[in-house]
């Protein structure tokens, strides 16, 4: 990869994938090679045990971290894995039940959206929920929505693109005041780290979250399922993971894991603030000094590190590659060239953009790592690279034309 | 010793090569270095609308919008006597590979004094692509407009020039009335494997906005599957 960029790199993309942090790593070095722990924990053996007791401890350490019982947490491969086995797990758990009734919105993940649209064909009946113009589903809406039938609520804590929170208390009394016997689920892959995650407080039945978004490995997130909610597994075998999730354990994940929740809990206060001030500092920068944008999402009711911007008259996918070719930077895109779709994010549409503000949509997801100098450093070379984009487009809409929603 | 090393230097190469040809395969984000050049410094660019008061073009091509992502205008400068393209402009609203592939166009059609109108008539997406170094796959044909472009300023130009006999629809009829995609562009991606509608439109996005012409597509597709795979 020679044409790689060779110049210091800014990583704006922490929604999509975080650094392992050195802590994490260095925990998880200690249960890989034979100096360390490497046993299945499955085997009756000394070498086995050491491995189970390390397990049952990240497992015990997550449930206080989520304010729950250990034996509420299945530990899964990825948050998309999560969410697959609480949506068909459910379903499958109550494939002869009358409940056969999902609402879910229209701003989820594809790991939401493209399992219910899976469970449609089996027979489920889906409602998506319309959101708001920040994206941010109401108590209401849910209310209307809700059925006798109604078997599940997916709802996202904060939206992946546009870092909107969602009101997840309310939503779930809103849901169990209607009937105490619909589930909750919520997707909190992006919250975690910066939203509370105590299970009780919120009052969901199942939540989702990944540790690769969290400072931690790759390929782990977890599953809380709160006790006496019936699942079907998705995967058979050995009956690892209370039967919920066969396989083999995987411990250094699983423990790096859990210390990345564990630092990120801890951090989560004074990073929110941090973060929270270089976000606010961003937008507004970006806003004044380049004409003709856009923020997309809540200006308040989102997440410390999300910030999402519209550049009218440009096109997504070629501001990322000059921001990430002249500036180092790296971010992702809306526009319809940077997804494997065709169309622009389904996120800015349903908040009620026209496609060319979704087509120029630029996400910039602040770290950890983050600094107020790269801020500054990228900040320095937008304009320039804006109005240069600018100069090749035919195009020039009018902001009165672009700045509509049309969901009301 | 030396044969030892050369073989692990070969294995090397070897694996470098594989790297590169899945790397191609996967990685579709990546760009040739000639789709960088032209997307960094683009040939032939209308810098300033208030710049076509000097360019005496004659000929004019718009095709797309943006709430497709992609709209591109080209304007051409034909000699009449030689029926030549001497000068053109261009301004791109699209993803890198769009900006690159109209940028490249602008300059086939110009260079060495300038392409006949016959030939221009006959550049395919192919021809820019091949140019280019080649394009990610998916971005094939719904970035390159290019040679829409030039045919609707083809036209243009006989219309101006009153010889609306030439006027050509070439036996290519446009479909998609906002793309400009035409019964031609889907039978070449039925050629290309595309035989249901979903993989057609990935190819050209036909119907993304005119959805008025999906029946007519899906007529289409199953009419060139049918004489082309029985």
């Amino acid at each position: 990869m020679e044409d790689v960029v060779k110049m210091k790199e800014i990583y704006f993309d922490n929604a999509a994938t975080t650094p392992v942090a050195p802590e994490v790593v260095e925990v998880m070095n200690r249960f890989m090679t034979k100096n360390g722990v490497y046993g299945n924990p499955g085997s009756f053996n000394t070498v086995g045990l050491k491995a189970l007791r390390a397990l049952d401890n990240a497992r015990s350490k997550a449930g206080e971290l989520l304010n729950c019982q250990a034996s509420e947490i299945i530990f899964v491969g990825s948050g998309t894995e999560s969410i697959n086995l609480a949506l068909q797990g459910l379903a499958r758990a109550n494939k002869n039940s009358n409940r056969k009734h999902i609402i879910t919105s229209k701003v989820e993940h594809p790991a939401v959206l493209q399992t219910c649209e899976f469970l449609e064909k089996e027979g489920f009946s889906v409602t998506y929920l319309d959101v708001d113009e920040f994206g941010i589903v109401s108590p209401e809406r849910l209310s209307d929505a809700l059925r006798d039938d109604t078997l599940l609520v997916s709802i996202m804590y904060a939206n992946n693109e546009i870092g909107s929170i969602n009101p997840i208390k309310e939503l779930v009394s809103a849901c169990k005041s209607f009937d105490k016997g619909i589930l909750f689920h919520t997707d909190a892959c992006q919250a975690a780290g910066y939203l509370d995650i105590n299970v009780n407080n919120l009052g969901v039945d199942l939540m989702t979250i990944n540790s690769s978004k969290i400072y931690g490995p790759r390929g782990v997130g977890l599953l809380y399922v709160r006790r006496g909610v019936l699942l079907k597994p998705l995967i058979f075998g050995g009956g690892q993971e209370f039967g919920k999730r066969s396989g083999t354990e995987n411990v250094s994940g699983i423990i790096g894991f859990v210390k990345a929740l564990e630092i990120s809990d801890n951090l989560k206060d004074s990073e929110n603030k941090r973060l929270s001030e270089l976000r606010d500092y961003f937008i507004s920068k970006v806003l004044r000094i380049i004409p003709k944008t856009l923020l997309n999402g809540h200006p308040t009711s989102r997440l410390s590190n999300n910030v999402n911007i519209s550049f009218i008259d440009v096109e997504g996918e070629a501001i990322l590659l000059m921001l990430n070719e002249r500036a180092g930077v790296c971010a992702s895109s809306g526009s319809a060239c940077t997804s494997k779709s065709l169309d622009p994010s389904h996120v800015i549409i349903a908040c009620g953009r026209p496609y060319e503000v979704a087509h120029g949509s630029i996400r910039f997801s602040l770290g950890r790592y983050t600094t107020k100098e790269e801020i500054d450093s990228a900040l320095s070379v937008f304009p320039k690279i804006i109005s240069e984009l600018r100069a090749i487009s035919p195009v020039s809409l009018k902001m009165e034309d672009v700045s509509v929603y049309y969901n009301g | 010793m030396v044969n030892e090393n050369d073989d692990v230097f070969e294995l090397t190469l070897h694996r470098d090569v594989a790297a590169k040809v899945r790397a191609k395969e996967l990685e579709d984000w990546f760009y040739t270095p000639e789709v960088k050049e032209h997307f960094f410094n683009p040939k032939n660019l209308l810098k300033d609308p208030s710049e076509l008061k000097d360019f005496k073009f004659n000929g004019y091509g718009s095709v797309g919008s943006p709430a497709c992502g992609d709209k591109l205008d080209l304007w051409i400068v034909v000699d009449p006597s030689t029926e030549k393209i001497v000068d053109c402009k261009f301004k791109t609203f699209g993803c890198a590979s769009a900006i690159a592939s109209t940028s490249v166009l602008t300059v086939m059609v110009t260079e060495n004094g300038g392409m006949s109108i016959a030939d221009a008539l006959k550049i395919k997406p192919q021809d820019i692509v091949k140019r280019l170094g080649d394009l990610p796959k998916r971005k094939f044909h719904c970035s390159v407009l290019g040679d829409k472009a030039l045919r609707v300023a083809i036209n243009d130009y006989f219309r101006r020039t009153n010889q609306h006999e030439r006027i050509i629809v070439d036996g290519a009829q446009v479909i998609d009335t906002v793309l400009k995609v035409t019964d031609k562009d889907i039978e070449e991606a039925v050629l290309e494997g595309a035989h249901d509608f979903e993989s057609v439109q990935k190819k050209t996005k036909v119907g993304v906005h005119d959805k008025s012409c999906i029946p007519k597509v899906i007529e289409l597709i199953n009419f060139y599957t049918k004489k082309y795979y029985g």
